[in-house]
């Protein structure tokens, strides 16, 4: 990649330990993610990537230390200046989430008409603007159950960009995609980091991506339950010095 | 030399059987015979063990297969069973001579060490632990039932002051589901209610020459009481399990963290608006099952007791005051917050997962009849304390 590296610190985790009760899933995370960059968060199936995404945008309260962003920290915030931060995000959940009981338009258009001071025909043409952008004019006036899976995730990634949020997560983007559509995907993520300046985070395990996409990433092990690597996932491929990163990374290929 | 035999299947063909003998030095040679599949029924390895506590110092446990005729993972269960038996027995497994597919599926079986800590113990506990654990249990739930209510009071308070943010439209559509949807049914129940209050009460009456009071009883017992409770306990079954599957589903489908990151309370946008609609919709449902409840009482009246329509609608009209309207419509709100309250809770404190949306419809539904049964019977103390 030729753009200058990103230096601005977005989103820093200092600390971080989660836990579900008692069980303990993932501690000591320290990591900063940098304005403009696309931050893969990966690790095995089960060690705590989703968990960490829900940290991060102030689903579930940390065990312990904080979440800053741009030296705010979250959990220290008042509600209403907590709900305020969350605005500024924009999340694709795994499943798309979208509300099945609205039309894609509809979806796209409840943030908008909740937050903004838009009139309902300029709402209208913003969301039918959104859909457009991820591949789906013309399905405006469609219920969540009436597309398929990858059409559903689209629309939850235009919902997600609804209010030009600052910064984007997204949950596992390519799970359940064939891989021409996790392709188009990931170049629709970079044409929006290029495009909108986002920060963008990203929970997923699938290699092609994160090696498309990713500028900088944190690995996180299930067994030590905590990160044992951070970087350019290309360079962490090449030069890890920890085999479990870069068995990850080769598809276990260092096993064989 | 040992022989045991699990007999034939019907079919004819051989079903699984098998040979124990002792060769030289301590090795023995299991000789597996026959058709070794799930359906034809297999033998427990356990039913080895007694036979390798009669052989003579065996060291080795070795396989002929070959009068094997067909196997399927019912052999593998069988065999990965006896690798168990030969570990506790320090018996070394011979897997050489077994066929290549099962020995490759058993490698890979024992390819990956069980996880420590993974298997889930099932832990027994006594009567009085029970009993404890479902006391706390109650406890705790109860204490979610108060914070919910909190909410719901706070969500209430920003809708006073016009910051609630739901659509209108849900308010609305909520509004027709239980409300005009629902009139069949309540006709259907207010009405045969009212029916069968009259007959038990026609059967008394009659005999001392006092029909004409069966409209009052009727007229009454419905205002006061029927008309409240019977709608409320369709209501619940209807209308909060419906509530409680829709939230459900929807905790189960990420919408509602999908609410919450966009900044809108759950609270406010989806159980304010189904509370509101059950608020205005309850008394009305409730007058109406009033009115049916009597229809239903003057068929009986004028049919077997031979009354007039007219007698029988003065007769209610003097009989029925306003204040036993009113006290049943006064609970019939009560009981539709109530109804609202435990579908959304139920709703919102779903799991995620299918089995655990179809729980919360139906604790959502024992809630809501408990508590509307529970404060029907404070409300008919306090009625009486206060003599109204």
């Amino acid at each position: 990649m030729t753009r200058a590296p990103h230096t601005e610190p977005h989103i820093t985790v200092k600390n971080l330990d989660m836990a579900y009760g008692d069980f303990v899933i993932q501690r000591n995370l320290n990591f900063t993610i940098f304005r403009g960059d696309i931050f893969i968060i990966m690790g095995p199936s089960g060690c705590g990537k989703s968990t960490l995404l829900k940290h991060l945008v102030g689903l579930k309260p940390p065990a312990r230390g904080e979440v800053l962003f741009s030296e705010q920290n979250f959990w220290k915030a008042e509600p209403e200046e907590q709900e305020r931060l969350m605005r500024r995000f924009g999340i694709l959940y795994q499943s798309g989430a979208l509300w099945s009981s609205m039309t894609l338009a509809e979806n796209v258009a409840l943030p908008l008409g909740e937050f903004t001071d838009l009139s309902p025909a300029e709402i209208d043409s913003v969301a039918s603007l959104k859909l457009a952008l991820v591949g789906l004019a013309g399905f405006e006036d469609f219920y969540p159950s009436e597309i398929s899976g990858g059409m559903r995730k689209r629309a939850g990634l235009a919902r997600a960009m609804a209010l030009d949020p600052e910064i984007l997560f997204f949950d596992e983007p390519s799970a359940g995609l064939d891989p021409v559509s996790s392709h188009l995907l990931d170049d629709l993520i970079l044409e929006l980091r290029d495009s909108l300046g986002a920060t963008i985070a990203v929970v997923t395990h699938e290699l092609p991506s994160i090696f498309a996409i990713g500028d900088n990433s944190v690995f996180l092990d299930t067994d030590s339950r905590t990160m044992i690597a951070q970087g350019d996932p290309r360079k962490l491929r090449d030069e890890c010095p920890d085999p479990r990163v870069r068995n990850f990374l080769l598809r276990g290929g260092l096993e064989a | 030399m040992a022989r045991q035999s699990t007999g034939q299947d019907g079919s004819g063909k051989p079903g699984a059987d098998f040979t124990l003998s002792q060769a030289e030095g301590g090795t023995l040679v299991l000789k597996l015979r026959g058709d070794w599949k799930l359906k034809s029924g297999l033998p427990a390895p356990g039913s080895l063990e007694k036979q390798f506590d009669l052989s003579a110092h065996p060291s080795r446990l070795t396989f002929d297969t070959t009068e094997l005729t067909g196997w399927d993972s019912g052999l593998l269960a069988f065999l990965s069973g006896l690798q168990e038996l030969c570990k506790a027995r320090k018996l070394e497994f011979d897997a050489s001579s077994l066929p290549e597919g099962a020995r490759r599926l058993l490698k890979l079986a024992a390819a990956v060490p069980e996880r420590e800590g993974a298997r889930r113990s099932e832990s027994h506990h006594d009567f009085l632990t029970l009993v404890g654990l479902e006391s706390l249990a109650l406890w705790r739930s109860l204490g979610d039932m108060l914070a919910f209510l909190g909410e719901a009071l706070e969500s209430f308070g920003r809708l006073a002051i016009g910051r609630a943010r739901f659509r209108r439209r849900d308010l609305i559509d909520t509004i027709f589901e239980c409300g005009a949807a629902a009139l069949p049914i309540v006709t259907l129940i207010s009405f045969l209610v009212g029916l069968i209050l009259a007959f038990v009460g026609a059967v008394q009456l009659v005999q001392f020459g006092a029909q004409i009071y069966v409209a009052d009883l009727v007229g009454i017992a419905m205002a006061r009481e029927m008309g409240a409770l019977m709608t409320a306990i369709i209501m619940s079954g209807r209308t909060g399990a419906a509530f409680a599957a829709q939230l459900g589903t929807m905790q189960v489908n990420e919408e509602i963290d999908a609410l919450s990151t966009f900044g809108l309370s759950p609270m406010d946008f989806l159980v304010l608006p189904r509370m509101i609609a059950l608020i205005i919709m309850m008394p009305l449902l409730a007058i109406y099952a009033d009115l049916m409840g009597i229809l239903g009482g003057a068929v009986v009246g004028t049919g077997m007791l031979k009354l007039s329509a007219v007698e029988y609608v003065n007769q209610t009209v003097n009989g029925v005051g306003l204040t036993d309207f009113a006290v049943g419509i006064f609970k019939s709100s009560v009981f539709g917050v109530l109804i609202a309250i435990s579908g959304c809770m139920r709703g919102i404190q779903s799991g995620r997962s299918a089995s655990a949306v179809g729980l919360a419809a139906t604790s959502a539904v024992v809630t809501a009849i408990v508590f509307i049964i529970v404060t029907d019977g404070v409300f008919a103390v306090l009625t009486n304390v206060l003599g109204i």
